[in-house]
């Protein structure tokens, strides 16, 4: 089990109020991933519910029961690091064993744990080489192997992936949705890369300066975003934001329309522009329109990448009507 | 830098800084080698040719010999007991964040800047003179009666003079072994169940090991040539004599320059065992 509830939890270190007072439950089982900009508190959100800093304010229940004071050992809950922090003088196995070793717990049921552990992660070849010996994949296996015999209510991750090169993150993606459907355990995700929450969570909660800007499926959250700052975030490349005329033109201060909502055409469509900077991916094709009348910077379109635009073309734009996000004066969204 | 033109004139420009090493080490050595072989009794005027070991022999075979060694071991040992022990529970406070740090972090260092001959004798007469030193005053005032340091506890005394030098070396160097432990790895440990006792033993200790060799191999080479401390008292006596002391006594008290010197050669020869036995098992630890 492992349901988490933080009751108006709110932090402040001296006078900066990092957390205003926030409410989020979070259910048995679920895949939740804290995601914002740098400095936006999310980890330190995860560091109160680990039990690492002391709230300010509020609740943190764990499965009903009050866990606000708890220390962090007690709480139930494993935590892999952003550096892993694995023990360097230790080797593998033993790094695994060390939070058995602490509660005590029977040498054969250690045995028996590091082994299917070990098994599940494919570190068995590697149990007794030291942490400084092994690859970036390899040591984050091992965070994860110190963090899964301990069988916890829910694990708490921390940025695990922004250490790794590309490749190797999103073969770690996998792993951890995998290990995610294998367990069925609560897990707590912190990342800021949009790409990692989507493909990961079952909720995603989109968090700017302390305050929860929004809490919901990646798919909710793409397709009705509360606000100006989630639909920015969310989704890659950015959607493009207008205002002005073709806003007040839908009864909106501001309109958004993702790159992908966009059709283009060389000969006619609703806005004329000149193609600067185009990123072929190969599938697809990022192009960067900078528009004749200033109504925004420059506007992005993904098009089809057998579609050949090149810099210094004039091309023009048309949004998809129904896919058009409208929003106020204050960036909430208009229904 | 890596071409051969560079790295001949770089070896050119050290030669003169080697020659002077060369000549400073190996012309003292060469001296006292020579002396040691030789009847050398400069106030009799004897200086005959050819005592072969026999300088070696008397030096060894002498019952001051063995005591001297003994209490050498247990000096340097007590010592580096009282300074690595005293040293990490320091480190550790000193790493807590106080009011006022940076200043008492300088006030920990101050003695390491007091020379050795003064504050032995600041020790002798301000803490432990039995009748005017501040431990006979806290003494009496507990209703005990005050103790003769430097007679009653000579070795100990000693023991304890140099420990508060050295201290300050040992916690400068140990706390910065502490700072650079990584805060991460004491939480993944806090979440993994270790308590306080258990962090400290299971992640503090070993990231410190490194450090603490370092501490144990310079001091011993420091410690074994301890000289002023005791010289100024208990000048020897009362079981305080060290190798290095009875060098001095056989120089310069019986004026027997060749017995000092074979006693010189062989401190040379033990100092250079225990530095290589403390070498191999530090050795371990600094390639990890």
């Amino acid at each position: 089990m492992g349901r988490i509830t933080l009751d108006k939890v709110r932090k402040a270190f001296g006078d900066v109020e990092v957390i205003p007072p926030l409410d989020l439950t979070i259910e048995d089982g679920e895949f939740v991933v804290f995601v914002g900009p740098s400095g936006c508190g999310k980890s330190t959100l995860l560091r109160l519910i680990a039990g690492l800093e002391d709230v300010s304010g509020g609740q943190i229940r764990i499965d009903g029961e009050d866990a606000t004071m708890v220390p962090p050992a007690k709480r139930g809950l494993a935590m892999v690091f952003q550096s892993y922090a694995l023990y360097p003088h230790m080797s593998v196995k033993k790094n695994i064993a060390f939070p058995m070793k602490m509660a005590g717990m029977p040498q054969d049921e250690q045995e028996r744990r590091i082994a299917s552990a070990a098994k599940a992660l494919n570190l068995t070849d590697y149990l007794d080489r030291r942490p400084g010996q092994l690859s970036g994949g390899q040591r984050q296996r091992v965070a994860i192997g110190r963090a899964i015999v301990r069988e916890p209510a829910a694990f708490l991750f921390d940025e695990p992936l922004s250490n790794l090169d590309a490749a190797l993150r999103h073969g770690m993606r996998l792993e951890i949705s995998e290990l995610h459907e294998r367990l069925t355990t609560t897990m707590v995700y912190v990342t800021h890369d949009q790409v990692e929450a989507m493909t990961m969570a079952d909720k995603i909660v989109v968090l700017q300066a302390g305050v929860i800007e929004q809490v919901g499926s990646p798919l909710e959250l793409y397709r009705a975003p509360l606000n100006k700052f989630v639909a920015g975030f969310i989704g890659s490349p950015k959607m493009n934001f207008l205002e002005g005329e073709e806003a007040a033109k839908r009864n909106a201060h501001t309109i958004g329309i993702r790159p992908e909502h966009l059709t283009m055409s060389t000969t006619e469509g609703a806005w004329r522009g000149t193609v600067g900077v185009a990123e072929h991916l190969g599938a697809d094709t990022f192009l960067h329109i900078h528009p004749d009348s200033a109504r925004s910077e420059t506007m992005t379109i993904r098009v089809d990448g057998s579609v050949t635009a090149r810099h210094g073309d004039v091309v023009w734009l048309s949004p998809q009507e129904e896919n058009i996000h409208r929003f106020d004066e204050t960036g909430l969204r208009i229904a | 830098m890596a071409t051969q033109h560079s790295r001949s004139a770089a070896r050119l420009m050290m030669a003169p800084a080697v020659f002077v090493l060369l000549v400073w080490m190996l012309v003292p050595l060469c001296l006292t080698l020579w002396f040691s072989v030789m009847d050398y009794r400069p106030m009799r005027g004897t200086f005959d040719c050819c005592e072969g070991l026999g300088n070696y022999t008397r030096f060894v075979t002498s019952s001051s010999f063995q005591d001297a060694v003994v209490t050498t071991l247990m000096m340097v040992g007590g010592i580096l007991l009282i300074t690595v022990i005293g040293g990490i529970l320091l480190a550790l406070l000193l790493d807590q964040p106080i009011w006022g740090q940076g200043p008492v972090r300088i006030l920990v260092i101050a003695p390491f800047f007091v020379m050795p001959t003064v504050s032995a004798l600041v020790w002798k007469n301000m803490f432990m003179n039995p009748v005017n030193g501040l431990f006979a005053h806290l003494w009496r005032g507990l209703g005990m009666e005050p103790i003769d340091w430097l007679s009653q506890l000579p070795l100990f005394s000693i023991i304890l003079i140099v420990a508060w030098m050295w201290l300050p070396f040992a916690t400068l160097i140990l706390l910065t072994s502490v700072q650079s432990m990584s805060s991460e790895q004491l939480e993944a440990a806090e979440m993994d169940g270790a308590g306080a006792f258990s962090r400290f033993f299971y992640m503090i200790l070993p990231h410190m090991a490194r450090a603490i060799t370092v501490v144990i191999l310079i001091q011993t080479i420091f410690l074994l040539s301890i000289f002023a401390e005791i010289f100024v008292t208990t000048g020897g006596a009362f079981g305080t004599r060290t190798l290095t002391y009875l060098v001095y006594q056989r120089v310069i008290e019986s004026q027997n320059v060749g017995l000092g010197s074979a006693g010189g050669i062989i401190a040379v020869i033990l100092a250079n065992i225990v530095a290589l036995v403390l070498m191999r098992i530090v050795g371990k630890n600094l390639d990890a």
